[in-house]
């Protein structure tokens, strides 16, 4: 039972952190129509940007500051130097000029940090534990992180419930010709929408810091897995991205722990083994041909 | 002539707010060709995206012959005869007139599953590819890629691409609109030689045309049948007049 | 028109003459070691077409390519590795032992990867544009991450052949050898490429990839065909597969990598989609300047970025279109 809930709670630490990665991605998906796989570079951007002004300063929210402040900078910048002439292009070009970014920023990051992986400590106020139900102890600062996470989503909910750039946002991805006609600025949008998800990949970048290594790549791994829950909650749709965020991480952790105990009481010890090390690292790919059997377009998808 | 080909019962389709097609009833003889007119937005393209089968009806029915065909995929229905041409013309524009105009033909010669044989020189395929050229007179353009063909060509090969399918029932949305004066009067006399082969279904708003050739007229207005009757009847029917006709006149 | 013909028919001939010649031309210039490195660039180029098949001709845009390349060249790796082992592959449903035999291997090769293409393009089929994409890439990691954990074969690290297959009196050690083979294989997969988008079949997949709706207007049920075309390109993608298997003696997941795929998307591209010869050009264009970067710097990657974004927005036409010139209507 112990482990039952930690590794709930694990899931649903990497389902927040899919969620701020496929956010800000579905949005540029469904409102720009460009397929960016350059998404997970800015991942790894805020991860190495944190890490080094931690390290530095040694004030994880002086590195946190600067980890979102460089990558919705970087995020603009290559918003409106490259991505803005890709918007009218065929995917295919798309995925290759995005593919040509993901090449740059991986060997520029070895250029600068090497190739060593970087590691970054936790801060020393969350590095404790905390007692969440009697007798159960859960790290702070994965609790900090679900925390941060479950806020971020109710601001997005907030913004595109209440205000009125969230109302701009959500008419130019359900109409971009009437958006226009309406007289809302596209081009401005467009950049601060980019800027948005870049900033939220790099928050979840910068949290995953000090859970993970961060090193050069560390940005595709995240971004295959943020595909998987852009498909199954669909393109456009950030509530979509949020139930398929939680429903891969939960499947994922939950795969990974206890697909091995499961297998164990129908095989042999060494052969369940080995058969749920494979399942288990295919079973969010799984979900997702399940899921797209009975809905093509995905579970929540923007335009109905 | 009095047995009915198309069967339409208590069509509805909505898009959000708009009623398309509420509610609608309509009978096409075999035989006939029968013109539908409204004004803008009043669910003709509608209409006939839901007996292509582009669109499924919310609720009704659609019988050809005797058989239902309103939940069928676009492909099962262009098997049993119908074919279209598009209002917004849609055609292949990578390929050029020629191969367009294969294509069409191809998808009536049995299954495509023939990987050797250039398609180009298949004798089968080229035999009705000469006519259909010819009837809708492009062929001067074969060889030019449908993408840069002009407006009014585009509209011609997309008629000849739904005449290449040999239809039972030929959808028409359309078809003059934006075409030069030389066109509209070429095709004009191409469906007037046309009604003597296959039963029409002809979307237009050139009235003169419509009451030329029209054997009988549907009116539609807001997705819902205002009459229907032989150009004479719909001519003197007062609720046309008030509801289309003299709207008509005015905006010209 | 014909001015073009010419042309092009020039260009293809000049093309395959230098191919043919060029083991000979190695040795005069005294790098033999070279032809292996050209080796590698025919069987790149073959994943390559294969790819433009459905890239090019059905428009879809498949980012999990090489999978199918993978998967190719594990099936004959696995088979070698029983065969130097002598353990049975399978017991179950049948005995299957292991095999060194190219005539086996190589079909079986490409039968695994055109059943997996049929799963793949079944369901990612049913969607198309970014869905399309996303779903050929993740399931192409699927495979990766299940090989990653398959420690029978090595896992992570990958498995060595012992020796390359056998073929009927040829000796595929020699890489001269070697490399006359990949330069047939290519020959007649393009041969087949080339009448296949001429036939009948490859006007319904160039017409599904123009306008898939008109395309079922007309009476095409196009989902069936864009599969078979899917899984015709898996099945010479797992032949090159087979082949990289057989030319570096060694197999890893790294293979069917993501970045794999996007590394033949990029030969297409640089290549010219929808021209069968650009991506062999595309290949050796990719894999050349990979050669020659990597010898002044290590972080080539760096160079190879930018110039991949320059191709997009200024040379959409590919080497294909520049050097052979583009297809223009006479009218
Ligand atoms: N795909 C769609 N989504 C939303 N609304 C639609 C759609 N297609 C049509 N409509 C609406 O349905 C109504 C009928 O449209 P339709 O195109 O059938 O009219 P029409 O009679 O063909 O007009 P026109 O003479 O301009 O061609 C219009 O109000 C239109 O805005
Ligand atoms: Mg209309």
């Amino acid at each position: 039972m112990l482990l039952v809930i930690e590794q709930l709670l694990n899931g649903l630490q990497l389902g927040v952190t899919l969620f701020l990665m496929s956010a800000g991605l579905t949005l540029v998906f469904g409102i720009m129509q460009v397929i960016n796989l350059a998404h997970g570079s800015f991942y790894m951007i805020g991860a190495y940007v944190g890490a080094t002004v931690t390290l530095h300063s040694g004030s994880f929210l002086l590195g946190l500051a600067a980890a979102l402040l460089a990558t919705a900078a970087v995020g603009m910048l290559v918003e409106v130097t490259v991505l803005r002439r890709l918007y009218k292009k065929d995917h295919v070009d798309q995925v290759l000029a995005t593919f040509g970014l993901i090449m740059f920023f991986n060997e520029l990051t070895r250029i600068i940090w090497g190739r060593q992986p970087l590691f970054m400590d936790v801060p020393s106020w969350l590095s404790g534990s905390v007692e969440i139900f009697p007798g159960i102890t859960y790290p702070s600062y994965r609790i900090a992180v679900i925390g941060v996470g479950l806020l971020v989503a109710l601001f997005l909910y907030l913004l595109f419930a209440y205000t009125r750039i969230g109302m701009q946002i959500r008419a130019g991805a359900s109409n971009r010709e009437m958006a226009g006609a309406l007289g809302i600025n596209i081009k401005m949008l467009y950049t601060l929408v980019f800027g948005l998800g870049t900033l939220l990949a790099g928050l979840a970048g910068v949290m995953a810091g000090p859970i993970l290594a961060v090193e050069a790549g560390m940005g595709e791994s995240i971004l295959i897995l943020t595909f998987v829950v852009i498909v199954i909650g669909g393109i456009g749709s950030v509530r979509g991205a949020f139930l398929g965020a939680l429903l891969v991480g939960m499947v994922d952790t939950l795969g990974r722990a206890f697909l091995p105990t499961l297998l164990r009481l129908f095989l042999s010890p060494a052969y369940a083994d080995g058969a749920a090390a494979s399942l288990a690292s295919m079973s969010i790919y799984i979900l997702m041909a399940t899921i797209l059997v009975w809905k093509p377009r995905g579970l929540l998808p923007a335009h109905a | 002539m009095a047995e009915d080909l198309l069967r339409i019962v208590n069509l509805c389709k909505g898009f959000g707010a708009v009623q398309a097609c509420n509610n609608l009833s309509l009978e096409i003889r075999a035989g006939e060709l029968h013109a539908i007119i409204g004004p803008n937005g009043a669910g003709k393209t509608t209409l006939i995206n839901l007996v292509s089968g582009d669109l499924l009806p919310d609720t009704g029915h659609i019988y050809l012959g005797d058989q239902e065909i309103s939940q069928l995929p676009l492909h099962r229905r262009a098997h049993l005869g119908l074919a279209r041409s598009y209002q917004i013309t849609s055609v292949f524009p990578q390929l050029t007139v020629e191969e367009n105009l294969l294509l069409a033909i191809q998808a009536h010669c049995g299954h495509s599953f023939r990987f050797w044989k250039s398609s180009n020189t298949d004798s089968q395929l080229r035999g009705e590819l000469l006519p259909a050229i010819e009837q809708v007179g492009l062929t001067e353009r074969a060889g030019i890629r449908a993408g840069n063909l002009s407006h009014g060509e585009k509209k011609q090969l997309e008629v000849g691409m739904a005449l290449a399918c040999k239809p039972r029932l030929l959808l028409l949305d359309e078809p003059m609109a934006g075409m030069g004066p030389g066109g509209t009067v070429e095709l004009r006399k191409l469906i007037t030689k046309l009604k003597q082969q296959m039963t029409i279904l002809l979307v237009e708003h050139d009235v003169d045309a419509i009451f030329a050739l029209a054997d009988r007229i549907t009116v539609l207005v807001y997705g819902e049948v205002v009459a229907t009757g032989t150009p004479e009847e719909i001519r003197s029917n007062p609720a046309v007049r008030e509801a289309y006709l003299g709207e008509e006149v005015q905006t010209c | 028109m014909f001015r073009r013909l010419t042309r092009k028919t020039y260009v293809l001939s000049a093309g395959a003459l230098l191919l043919l010649l060029l083991p000979s031309i190695m040795q005069l210039v005294d790098e033999p070691y070279l032809i292996s490195l050209f080796s590698r660039i025919l069987i790149y180029a073959l994943a390559a077409v294969s790819l433009d098949l459905i890239l090019g001709y059905g428009g879809m845009v498949s980012l999990g390519h090489a999978a199918f390349f993978g998967i190719g060249a594990y099936v004959v790796s696995i088979f070698s590795y029983h065969s130097f082992d002598g353990s049975p592959l399978l017991t179950w449903p049948l005995t299957l032992q292991g095999q060194e035999n190219a005539l086996l291997t190589w079909p079986a090769a490409m039968l695994t990867s055109a059943v997996l293409a049929a799963f793949i393009g079944a369901l990612s089929l049913r969607t198309s544009g970014m869905h399309f994409i996303m779903i050929t890439l993740a399931f192409a990691q699927m495979l990766y991450f299940f090989f990653v954990s398959l420690e029978a074969y090595g896992g992570d690290d990958g498995l060595s052949l012992m020796s390359r297959n056998t073929l009927a009196g040829l000796d595929l050690t020699n890489d001269t050898t070697f490399y006359y083979l990949c330069l047939t294989l290519l020959c007649t997969f393009l041969i087949i490429a080339y009448r296949l988008v001429h036939s009948r079949f490859g006007m319904v997949i160039r017409g599904s990839r123009d306008n898939a709706k008109r395309m079922q207007s007309l009476g095409f049920p196009i989902y069936r065909y864009k599969l078979v075309c899917f899984i015709i390109a898996g099945a010479a993608a797992g032949l090159a597969g087979a082949l990289i298997a057989n030319q570096t003696e060694y197999v890893s997941p790294g293979l069917m990598h993501w970045t794999r795929s996007g590394i033949i998307l990029i030969m297409v591209l640089l290549g010219g989609t929808g021209t069968l010869f650009g991506p062999v050009l595309g290949a050796a264009a990719f894999l050349l300047l990979e050669e020659v970067l990597a010898i002044y710097t290590a972080h080539w990657m760096v160079y190879m970025g930018p110039f991949l974004i320059l191709v997009v927005l200024f040379a959409r036409h590919g080497l294909y279109g520049i050097i052979v010139g583009r297809e223009k209507d006479n009218g």
